[in-house]
């Protein structure tokens, strides 16, 4: 009893006042509850009939959904993900019979591998004495490791091919032409780094598969013109097996706990990020090349009469 | 009107679907394969025990395939090389403006062409060779077959100056110089009077150094299966030996 206790001190006469005043007041209050909060009710449910004219939701999307060829468009450019996709595209970059969406399905397995290998990066220590067994503890005991893993690796081999049928259409719709020339050179380095991701995990298992893949890939750097010891005029120019181009790559002679180290690094960090700034690049330029090419554009009768 | 007005569609709300479709078929393909078939994982690695074949992942097989005809410089290291900078060179040496957006074969004979032979034939075909083929030893053993981990084929390899019973380092070098050279001058000479002939408006288009670019490449994809041959059929290893490098 606040009112009661606040009022104590006061003298009697406005004590009986002050308690009518206090009285009708709340009255007010509860009359005002009893009237107001349906009303209220009625509007916000009334309101809810349209989300998207909520505070909330136009605070998230900037504009209005309305079918108009104008907010369709606005739809897309408006948001931070869907602007990278054109919001008007050509006609034959929705038909698959002419990109064979390979592209896009190359960027989406790009992403899996990110979500798969960032889950197994928690498993996973890049070290002699850890690593095999972290693999066989993500074959046998993680729940769904297994799955994890196969999914890892057979994403990897399909990225690998889905890059080669990319680069392959590409060439085959002639889509390197001109004002394309640039992006198929950004291309030819993201078939580079893609073949390099797959290779530099291929050493992490820390399996005789990896070790001896490595190894005879490695040896190859041996005979670098100039830069490995074992190659043309390296010799000459003072390569040994401890100074030369693949003792930089392994971080020792031989394909051991460095090159582990090394590899995990250029696997998880050093690639990844160059090939994603890469995409990111060639995404940029497939817009600013005018879209996916098409051929030169001819107008059909029933086009003509269609816009009529 | 505009005739882009015709030629694009607005596409947003057509596309999502298609767009969000493909990569759920992706995820469940993925899916399937991952629970039906598992990753190789081998016995822990161990240096002290060499696996025979050792293969290099399968994509760089065709490489690995390489070895078996060319030093380890050239396989591993020149041909890689070739490979990225011939593929970044393609837009700047083919100056046919036809064929840009659309299939067509008649009117890039010769580009496409070339493409298909030097990714079917020599990066594919290589690759299909070093995965199903290759076994110990690098030795060809057909699908099926055992691998005999102690067959030895027992194969005289010659090099080319032995055949003209070339002794002395110097004329070996100089032999070989002059068959490569030579290769390159008498190749590219058949290419030029084929290329003018068939291909007359790029030929026209063409600068010398697009042009020299483009011989070059192409001499030096088709030297690929010739070197192959040298070596199945005639048992020829090295065409030029130096103190410094065998080609
Ligand atoms: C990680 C690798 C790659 C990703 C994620 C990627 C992604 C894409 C996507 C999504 C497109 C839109 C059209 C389509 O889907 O076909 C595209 C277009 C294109 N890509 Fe790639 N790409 C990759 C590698 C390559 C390679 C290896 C090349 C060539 C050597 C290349 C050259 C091009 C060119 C020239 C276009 C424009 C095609 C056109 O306008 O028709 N890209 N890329």
């Amino acid at each position: 009893m606040p009112e009661e206790n606040g009022n104590g001190k006061n003298g009697n006469g406005t004590r009986v006042g002050l308690l009518e005043r206090v009285k009708a007041g709340v009255k007010e209050d509860v009359q005002s509850l009893k009237t107001d909060m349906p009303a209220k009710a009625k509007d916000q449910i009334e309101g809810l009939k349209d989300p998207t004219k909520t505070q909330l939701y136009t605070s998230i999307f900037r504009h209005k959904h309305d079918d108009t060829p104008r907010n369709r468009a606005l739809g897309v450019l408006s948001n931070v993900f869907l602007h990278l996709h054109p919001a008007k595209i050509n006609r034959d970059a929705v038909r698959y019979s002419f990109t064979w969406g390979m592209g896009g399905i190359t960027f989406y397995l790009f992403i899996v591998l990110t979500f798969t290998g960032v889950l197994l990066m928690f498993y996973y220590h890049p070290t002699k004495v850890q690593a095999f067994r972290d693999v066989l503890y993500l074959e046998h005991d993680v729940p769904f490791g297994k799955l994890l893993r196969n999914m890892h690796r057979w994403a990897a081999h399909l990225m690998v091919i889905g890059v080669w049928l990319h680069m392959f259409r590409v060439f085959l719709t002639g889509s390197y032409k001109k004002p394309r020339e640039f992006n198929w050179n950004i291309g030819v380095l993201l078939l580079v780094f893609t073949l390099l991701l797959s290779f530099t995990g291929y050493l992490l298992p820390d399996d005789q598969l990896g070790f001896w893949a490595v190894t005879v890939g490695t040896n190859m750097a041996r005979a670098t013109p100039g830069l490995g010891h074992e190659g043309p005029f390296g010799a000459q120019l003072g390569m040994t097996p401890y100074n030369d181009v693949r003792f930089g790559l392994l971080g020792g002679s031989i394909v051991d706990a460095n090159a582990l180290l090394r590899s995990y690094i250029w696997h998880c960090i050093g690639i990844p990020i160059v090939a994603a700034i890469l995409m990111i690049v060639h995404f940029w330029r497939v817009r600013k090349d005018g879209g996916i090419s098409g051929p030169a554009p001819v107008m059909l009768a029933s086009e003509v009469k269609e816009k009529k | 009107m505009d005739w882009r007005q015709l030629w694009e569609i607005c596409s947003a709300p057509d596309n999502v679907p298609i767009v969000g479709l493909i990569p759920m078929i992706v995820t469940i393909i993925l899916m399937v394969w991952s629970i039906t078939l598992s990753a190789p994982l081998e016995e822990p690695a161990n240096p002290n025990l060499t696996m025979n074949p050792a293969k290099a992942p399968w994509y760089f097989l065709g490489l690995q395939e390489m070895l078996v005809y060319f030093d380890p410089w050239i396989a591993g290291v020149v041909m890689p090389t070739l490979i990225i900078v011939g593929l970044m060179a393609i837009p700047y040496i083919d100056t046919n403006p036809l064929g840009s957006g659309y299939y067509t074969w008649k009117q890039r004979k010769f580009s496409i062409g070339s493409f298909l032979f030097g990714f079917i034939v020599l990066w594919v075909a290589m690759i299909i060779i070093g995965t199903f083929i290759r076994g110990p030893g690098w030795q060809w053993f057909w699908p099926g077959q055992t691998w005999d981990h102690n067959r030895l084929i027992y194969e005289v390899n010659r090099d080319l100056p032995d055949l003209f019973g070339i002794g002395s380092n110097l004329g070996k070098a100089i032999l070989g110089g002059i068959v490569v050279v030579g290769y390159y001058v008498l190749g590219g000479f058949i290419v030029h009077a084929l290329f003018r002939r068939y291909n007359p408006k790029d030929y026209k288009r063409m600068s010398l150094l697009q042009y020299s670019i483009m011989q070059f490449f192409l001499l030096t994809m088709v030297a690929l299966p010739l070197k192959m041959m040298l070596r199945l059929a005639w048992h020829i290893k090295y065409v030029w030996i130096t103190p410094w490098f065998n080609v």
